[in-house]
């Protein structure tokens, strides 16, 4: 039983790091109507940028951030820029295809940089943990969720609190009416995709601390990342939290009440069920075009 | 009108001149391996083939309905491993006999195809292209943990024909991809001529629109799918059979699926021809890219490029701008009576 | 006999009640309007017995069949064809092409034979004749002015011979003279048998052309009757002044 319980706790700690990937693979969505099929590389980018600090500067992954989060910022709004604002017919389409190109040239990059090895994010203090109802929790996996729930905040707060934010908001309910009402919603495109990116370098970080990474793992992040906002609701952060929630959960209990390769096979199955029963996620709206 | 007896004869003798380039291309198809029997030639030969196979297949879902799907290598390697496990179980010799099991694989593709389709399908374009992504994985997945019926991380071997030796060993699969990829030129074509190719494309422009002028979107979008699937999953066998051996990372390998797209986007979806030329093309340069680069990761560097500059330059792909400059060519070349004329007609049937 | 009979159809979208208990017939035979102010739920009551929205309650009857719930494509095989606000026609197929594009039987005989084929292309070159829009047959839909967008979606429509067509607002944004066209075609198309259901503003055009008309305030059926009748009926009058 208290495997179960841990196994939950781990489920919840981790699918923090997810839920904030998520949410900006969801808020990208929302916002330029646009699947980042890449948001995984850039998540492994991320983790890749703090090991180079890390290997270089020996700057603690933590602590990186204050580097990689502003670099991948400004790394985001050049990429919309480039890559994104051009498309203007067949938008959708284009842009899981653009997006695909950018994860491929990613993971090329970097492998050919850091090589296909397998590494992983070191911490001082990566073995300290403590112990609670009679298993352990390790410090890091810790301090990543908390990371992870103060990013995801400052996300709502600005989505919810400030003018900006509302910017987003309307852009993301009615594009033409968000014109109209004279929010610049080119320039909301490129800081939400700037912003999107950011999340995905602090998500990196955990990511990073709490796996073995190499270039190809962006392919297996991604698929759960688009599964996780396919069952949220494409465009939804709510859902998108909360469903990563419920799929790590899941996978982590699965693995240790059934077995670790079928762990996998649980976000599939959600998946599947999800598309058979509500096919708009949890919190989508059934979409039709227009009528 | 002066200028249009110089047009008609234009689109007569443009006509012929398509004809006749077809025809000279399937002769020199048929005999390549006659005139360039080496190995490293034929070899590139095999695979520039299946990959006009697989473009022309997998445009059939994606360019005419517009519905992408980025997980078509599921079908591929889904064919490769039911043929190789077909073969291994009802103990097939190798040689010429296995081609002839080849639509089975087809078939059984199939009814994978309607299971995936079903639950896909329930959902609009965006979420689409997620699905098949996810499908993909969820496919290689099996291929890696349902070991004893695959062989798992440690593959799956196909029979080998040993007398087919050095040389000519690339021939028999030469042509079986080639039957292939005529198959699906030709299905293609038939579909791009008939009410339910319309009904894809309208489906592609406004499904909305077309569900109200009666189109049954849900079934044409299925059968597309499965046709293309089907396709796909025919010339996954032949690729099993002529590597001989599979494992699932390669066999379901997002890359091919991602080619096929490519190759399709660079030719110009939703034409016949585009992807024909979209893989011949691009995949000799891949091939030649992933030999020189293949170690260092970088030919992925090399696909993100051309990709990119596809999409960005060319969005509408080869086919259909050549097509426009054509078309501009022959209109402008018919001399100024004929364009003033054409003007004012121009205006009268702009009127209302 | 009434061709189409709507009982008490009701819809909300989460705290808004577009359409409420609205109950309306359209005679076989005839070109009934559907008038009303904005907001009155002219347009859902057409998503909802074309099958785009489904109903929260009440009932659709077509020829006496119940046709509530189903979706788009069976209800234009059944007979019913609408048109929309805004033209919308297939922009990258031509306009002979778009004609040929609706749907009546899906049988796969008869997608997949070549033989009909000859004959819808004749049926599509007359169409566009009578809507004298034949010179624009090898266009692309998305190269037409809006005039023949909306002339190229009546046609379209009426390619499968259905036998009620609910046009939604057909006089909206065209000039004059192309009003007058729309309405003479609509007319000569009711006298070979079609009938009518539209949802216009436009008065004039109402007036002109239609045998009935229903008014809606609200998501309600609030007065019916001849054009005149409806003109002088003060509770008509209350909901588009909005006392």
């Amino acid at each position: 039983m208290t495997l179960v319980l841990e196994a939950a706790v781990l489920g919840i700690l981790t699918g923090g790091v997810y839920a904030l990937m998520a949410s900006g693979l969801t808020l990208i969505f929302g916002v330029m109507r646009i699947i980042n099929v890449g948001h995984g590389a850039l998540v492994v980018l991320g983790a890749y940028l703090s090991f180079a600090l890390f290997r270089s500067l020996h700057m603690d992954p933590f602590l990186s951030l204050v580097v990689t989060m502003p670099a991948m910022f400004a790394l985001g709004v050049v990429l919309q820029l480039v890559f994104i604002r051009p498309l203007k017919t067949d938008r959708e389409a284009l842009s899981v295809l653009v997006t695909y190109a950018l994860a491929l040239g990613i993971e090329g990059v970097l492998g050919y940089v850091f090589t296909t090895n397998f590494v992983e994010l070191r911490a001082w203090y990566e073995t300290a943990s403590f112990a609670v109802f009679g298993f352990h929790i390790t410090w890091v996996y810790v301090f990543g969720f908390v990371l992870c729930l103060t990013i995801l905040g400052a996300l709502f707060l600005m989505l919810y609190r400030t003018s900006f934010g509302g910017a987003i908001r309307a852009t993301m309910l009615n594009r033409t009416a968000a014109q109209l009402i004279g929010v610049d919603v080119d320039r909301v495109a490129a800081i939400a995709f700037g912003i999107g990116v950011a999340t995905a370098a602090a998500g990196g970080v955990v990511f990073g601390i709490t796996n073995a990474f190499n270039p190809g793992s962006h392919y297996d992040l991604i698929s759960r990342l688009l599964t996780i906002i396919v069952l949220g609701g494409l465009g939804s952060l709510r859902g998108a939290v909360i469903a990563a929630l419920i799929m790590l959960v899941s996978e982590d209990i699965t693995q240790v009440l059934i077995s670790p390769v079928w762990a996998n096979f649980v976000f599939f199955v959600i998946l599947v069920a999800i598309l058979i029963v509500r096919p708009q996620g949890l919190y989508g709206v059934r979409v039709r075009d227009r009528i | 009108m002066s200028g249009t007896p110089t047009i008609a004869i234009r689109a007569g003798r443009l006509a012929a001149l398509k004809g006749l380039g077809l025809v000279l291309v399937g002769i020199l198809a048929l005999i390549l391996p006659l005139i360039a029997p080496d190995p490293a030639t034929t070899g590139m030969a095999v695979f520039t083939v299946m990959y006009v196979g697989l473009a022309s297949a997998w445009n059939i879902m994606g360019g005419y309905t517009g519905y992408i799907s980025l997980g078509h290598a599921a079908f591929f390697g889904f064919g490769a491993y039911s043929f190789g496990l077909l073969l291994n179980h009802l103990n097939v010799a190798p040689g010429y006999l296995p081609f002839v099991l080849v639509p089975v694989a087809g078939l059984l593709t199939a009814v994978l195809a309607v299971g995936i389709g079903w639950v896909a399908l329930r959902t609009r374009a965006a979420t689409f292209v997620i699905v098949t992504i996810a499908f993909m994985f969820m496919l290689q997945l099996l291929g890696e943990n349902l070991v004893k019926l695959t062989g798992g991380g440690a593959g799956l071997a196909l029979p080998y024909s040993h007398d087919w030796g050095g040389g000519f060993f690339n021939v028999p699969y030469y042509y079986a991809m080639l039957v292939l990829a005529v198959l699906a030129l030709v299905i293609s074509w038939s579909i791009r001529r008939s009410k339910f190719g319309l009904g894809l494309l309208a489906i592609r422009d406004d499904e909305d629109k077309a569900l109200a002028v009666g189109v049954p979107t849900r079934s044409f979008k299925l059968t597309a799918f499965v046709i293309s699937a089907v396709l796909v999953g025919m010339i996954g066998a032949v690729y099993g059979y002529y590597v001989t051996y599979l494992y699932p990372q390669f066999a379901f390998d997002p890359l091919i699926g991602i080619s096929m797209v490519l190759m399709a986007f660079l030719g110009g979806l939703g034409t016949v021809s585009g992807p024909v030329i979209g893989a011949l093309l691009l995949e000799p340069a891949q091939m030649e890219f992933a030999y020189r680069f293949g170690a260092s990761r970088l030919y992925l560097v090399f696909y993100s490029a051309v990709f990119l500059i596809v999409i960005l330059l060319l969005p509408r792909g080869i086919v259909p701008s050549v097509a426009d400059l054509v078309h501009r060519w022959r209109r402008g070349a018919a001399g100024p009576t004929t364009t003033a004329r054409g003007s004012r007609e121009a205006v009268k049937a702009a009127s209302p | 006999m009434s061709l189409l009979e709507v009982k008490d159809l009701s819809k909300r979208f989460g705290g808004v009640v577009a359409v409420d208990s609205c109950s309306l017939t359209v005679p076989a035979g005839t070109i009934t309007g559907l008038i009303g102010p904005n907001g009155s739920g002219k347009t859902t009551v057409f998503n909802l017995v074309t099958g785009f929205i489904a109903p929260d309650g009440g009932e659709v009857h077509f020829k006496a069949r119940s046709i509530a719930g189903m979706g788009p494509d069976r209800i234009y095989a059944l007979g019913i064809g609408r048109t929309f606000q805004l033209a919308r026609i297939f922009p990258r197929l031509t306009a002979l092409e778009n004609m040929l594009v609706p749907v009546r039987r899906a049988g796969l005989k008869a997608l997949l034979s070549r033989g009909a084929w000859g004959h819808e292309k004749e049926r599509a070159m007359e169409m566009l004749a009578f809507m004298d829009i034949s010179q624009v047959a090898g266009t692309l839909g998305g190269a037409l002015s809006y005039g023949q967008r909306k002339l190229l979606e009546l046609a379209a429509v009426m390619m499968a011979g259905p036998e009620l067509v609910l046009l939604d607002e057909p006089a909206g944004g065209v000039n004059p003279a192309l009003l007058e066209r729309i309405a003479e075609r609509i007319r000569e198309l009711n006298r070979q048998g079609t009938t009518f259901l539209l949802v216009e503003h436009n008065m004039g055009f109402v007036m002109n052309l239609c045998h009935e008309v229903v008014v809606l305030h609200q998501g309600r059926a609030i007065a019916k009757g001849n054009p005149r009748e409806v003109r002088e009926n003060p509770a008509v009058l209350d909901a588009y002044l909005g006392t």
